[in-house]
């Protein structure tokens, strides 16, 4: 049976951990601020659309410069008395990147979640259709040959080649109406590993942005700003928000296609329609922080160990699981000596926990 | 119906939603003809089996009546409504599957996967209600499995994982359920537990179509038995006149014998070997002795000989449905295995070891009583003298002669040796004549 009390109980306690984890992230760096002021900081950032104006008459510390809807006017709520240098440095630098950081983990860890169930595969990851290697072929290739690329944006090229790519996959593999899902998962790899190609042609010819090229591809959230926030954000939120209205289809489809055919869900219509969801929230995040492994694999099974297989509270929770895990990451990932990619943080860690969980025997198939 | 329609359409009305008519159904699958015209109607509380051998159809058809599969042609309408026409969640409204196994590797608990019957009941965004709970819960106390609810389905038994995914079904509340192999991999008892829980089902009017391969269970609980037979209709009605040595034999290529059960009075189908020790034994099935059993039922006949030889006569005998003894037989031989896997009263000797007197008149007593004793030609090694002797007794003798150029040890040219009046006035008829010389000798 649903259980509403447990999936928002469990759905309350995970943004409590998110904001505390948020706090603490935003206390620590180069310059120390005590935790209270950096919540007052953070509380002095939330603003709400409060009138209708025209043009960009009023600037607001979350928009910055842009104002993303013309006409809308922004006021913040609290009005704590921070100093200014601790105000800039928190909602102008550590926030754009601690936000952006749990967008990107929240979509990553849903879309993973939707996958794992979609494909009732263990190893089902956002990637597994090539949404990731897309979304690097058409990154590297902004990063390495600008003139190639028609719009100059590095976003816009990744989240493009992201779409394309699994759309390419998905057409591939439905004939006659019908996606079978094994299908979708040859295809998929076989275009990953063709991208693959592609994507070393062009490191190889990329000269002096090698680094930059290969950065990307180890998914950072170095020099985040609210502009990227405001571009994955939206996708992300409503993505994961309909994607959730498909939760008790998702459980159907757990029993097998045919099962649930004769319990009333329309198979291939869903499949495509989560394909095509996860696919989105995927390429939304992917296209501002490039490519960052494990945090769709590992989220999804931890909480699946805890909250059980019911993607009601299975998918809320990994969610919000998977921005906390990524703010703390990238956390971990900008605290060293010299920062990393948070890339390498989460695969690192993930990884070895991963292991862990299955030397236990508490992995097994979705 | 529109108010302007004409009246016949108004006195056909609508039909029940839990009629189920296929018309005309042909399916293939690439090249593989799967369903050849097959048609069928099930009125509503009716319990229909579909029974054939493994390969006839009885899956495909199912399924095509639950949409899952789209017929080549013919239609297929549940409720005067066709199934290939509505979406999903229209035909999963009025017809529920239990397949034959579903994918339970992951850990729900009992009652989430009972309420995935309600799935089509609900909205997208509303949470339970009210009647989604009752269905629920009344789903599980109706098959038993309240006790269950709360484990997880993969760590329940697989009886109890059946009556869990009935409940599913059951939770669907439609007026049609369709169940594929509902007992395969089941114990007896749940076996039995299953069907009586489908049986009560139906009796509460709905209507229920399932492929079962356990004969015995199909006609025990089914009202009607569609046999099913390289994908089209072989014969379609009550289980007695569905189920018969001949139609087994011509569907499943098995030897069988149907005996009405002795505790439910249902027919019973017991396969028989296939061990055929003549050639052109298996033409006789089903060729026109259709009725043969029934006349030759009352005659009891008794036969003497041994080996492969009269372990072919018995079988012949019993599958014709004649009450049959034999004697003397040599134990550990193949006749007497014969005479144990049929059933058939024997009396067996020491091989090689003279036949003792309460052995002797037992014989006697035997070849007395039959009204047609059958010698068969390879009964002199193990038939003494003596033995031939009370043959001058039998009312009636019939003596089955060893095939021409037969080259086993066991069937050189007895009847030469026949000695005595009785060796004259026996009958004596090759084994594919055995039925008809028998019937002659009773005239």
């Amino acid at each position: 049976m649903m259980r509403p009390a447990r999936t928002l109980s469990w759905t309350a306690g995970l943004l409590v951990v998110l904001a505390v984890v948020t706090v603490v992230s935003a206390a620590l760096g180069p310059v120390r601020i005590d935790p209270v002021t950096v919540a007052k900081a953070i509380l002095n950032a939330v603003v709400i659309p409060t009138e209708i104006v025209t043009g960009n008459a009023r600037a607001v510390p979350l928009v910055d410069r842009h104002v993303p809807v013309p006409g809308l006017g922004y006021a913040p709520v609290f009005g704590f008395d921070v100093p200014d240098t601790h105000q800039t440095i928190v909602s102008g630098i550590r926030l754009p990147r601690i936000v952006l950081a749990a967008v990107v983990g929240f979509a990553l860890a849903a879309a993973g979640t939707v996958m794992q169930g979609f494909f009732r595969n263990p190893l089902a990851d956002p990637s597994i259709i090539g949404v990731s290697s897309g979304a690097a072929a058409g990154a590297v290739a902004a990063i390495a040959f600008p003139a190639l690329v028609p719009f100059g944006s590095l976003h816009l090229s990744a989240f493009a080649g992201a779409l394309v790519t699994a759309f390419l996959v998905y057409a591939i593999a439905t004939e006659g109406g019908r996606t079978p899902v094994a299908t979708l998962l040859l295809a998929g790899v076989a275009i990953q590993a063709f991208l693959g190609a592609m994507i070393s042609y062009m490191l190889v010819h990329s000269g002096d942005d090698l680094r930059q090229a290969v950065i990307w591809m180890m998914g950072h959230l170095h020099n985040s700003t609210w502009g990227d926030v405001q571009f994955a954000l939206p996708v992300a939120l409503i993505g994961v928000l309909v994607l959730f209205t498909y939760a008790r289809d998702l459980n159907v489809l757990l029993l097998g296609e045919e099962d649930a055919h004769h319990l009333g869900v329309d198979v291939e219509r869903t499949k495509l329609l989560l394909l095509a969801l996860s696919s989105l929230v995927t390429a939304a995040g992917v296209a501002v922080a490039g490519v960052i492994g494990f945090v769709g694999l590992v989220v999804p099974h931890i909480m699946r160990l805890i909250v059980g297989p019911d993607h009601r509270i299975l998918l809320p929770t990994s969610a919000l699981a998977g921005a906390s895990f990524l703010v703390a990451t990238d956390t971990l990932a900008r605290a060293g000596p010299a920062e990393v990619p948070v890339g390498i943080v989460t695969a690192a860690l993930g990884a070895p926990f991963f292991l862990f969980l299955l030397v236990r025997r508490e992995v097994h198939s979705v | 119906m529109s108010d302007g329609s004409a009246d016949e359409p108004t006195a056909r009305s609508r039909p029940d939603p839990a009629t189920i008519a296929v018309r005309d159904v042909s399916l293939s699958f690439g090249d593989l003809r799967v369903l050849e015209d097959v048609s069928l109607t099930v009125s509503p509380g009716e319990f229909v089996g579909l029974v054939g051998p493994n390969g006839a159809g009885k899956t495909t058809l199912l399924r095509s009546i639950s949409g899952a599969f789209e017929p080549s042609s013919g239609t297929i309408e549940i409720g005067g409504t066709d199934v290939h026409d509505v979406s999903s969640r229209a035909s999963s409204r009025f017809v529920a599957v239990v397949p034959q196994d579903t994918s339970l590797s992951f850990s729900f608990p009992v009652r989430d996967v009972v309420e995935m019957g309600r799935h089509p009941h609900r909205s997208r965004f509303s949470s339970p209600t009210v009647d989604d709970r009752d269905a629920v819960e009344r789903a599980l106390e109706r098959t038993r499995t309240t006790d269950l609810a709360d484990r997880p389905i993969d760590e329940v038994s697989g009886g109890q994982r059946q009556r869990v995914v009935l409940a599913r079904a059951v939770a669907q509340a439609t007026p049609v359920l369709l169940l594929d192999e509902p007992t395969a991999s089941l114990d007896i008892n749940h076996q039995i537990e299953t069907l009586e829980l489908v049986r009560e089902l139906v009796d509460d009017g709905r209507t229920v179509v399932a492929a079962i391969h356990d004969l015995d269970l199909a006609a025990r609980y089914c009202d009607r038995l569609v046999l099913l037979a390289d994908g089209t209709v072989h014969s379609d009605g009550p289980p007695q006149s569905v189920l018969t040595r001949e139609t087994i034999a011509e569907t499943f290529e098995a030897n069988a014998a149907v005996t009405p059960n002795p505790v439910t009075g249902t027919p019973t189908v017991t396969a028989l070997s296939d061990r055929t020790p003549f050639a052109g034994a298996d033409s006789e099935i089903g060729s026109g002795r259709a009725d043969g059993g029934d006349r030759f039922a009352a005659f009891p006949v008794h036969v003497i000989g041994s080996g492969t030889a009269a372990a072919g006569v018995l079988e012949r005998l019993e599958r014709a449905g004649v009450d049959v003894s034999v004697g003397p037989v040599p134990a550990g031989g193949v006749a007497e295995e014969a005479a144990r896997r049929l059933e058939v009263d024997y009396l067996a000797v020491e091989p090689f070891e003279p036949i003792s007197s309460d052995v002797r008149a037992a014989v006697d007593a035997r070849i007395r009583n039959a009204d047609v004793t059958v010698v068969v030609g390879s009964a002199l090694p193990a038939v003494g003298p003596d033995d031939l002797e009370s043959l001058e007794s039998a009312s009636s003798l019939v003596v089955v002669e060893p095939e021409s150029g037969g080259s086993r040890t066991d069937e050189n040219g007895a009847s030469d040796r026949l000695g005595g009046g009785w060796g004259e006035r026996a009958r004596k008829t090759p084994m594919d004549g055995l039925l008809e010389a028998i019937d002659a000798e009773l005239e």
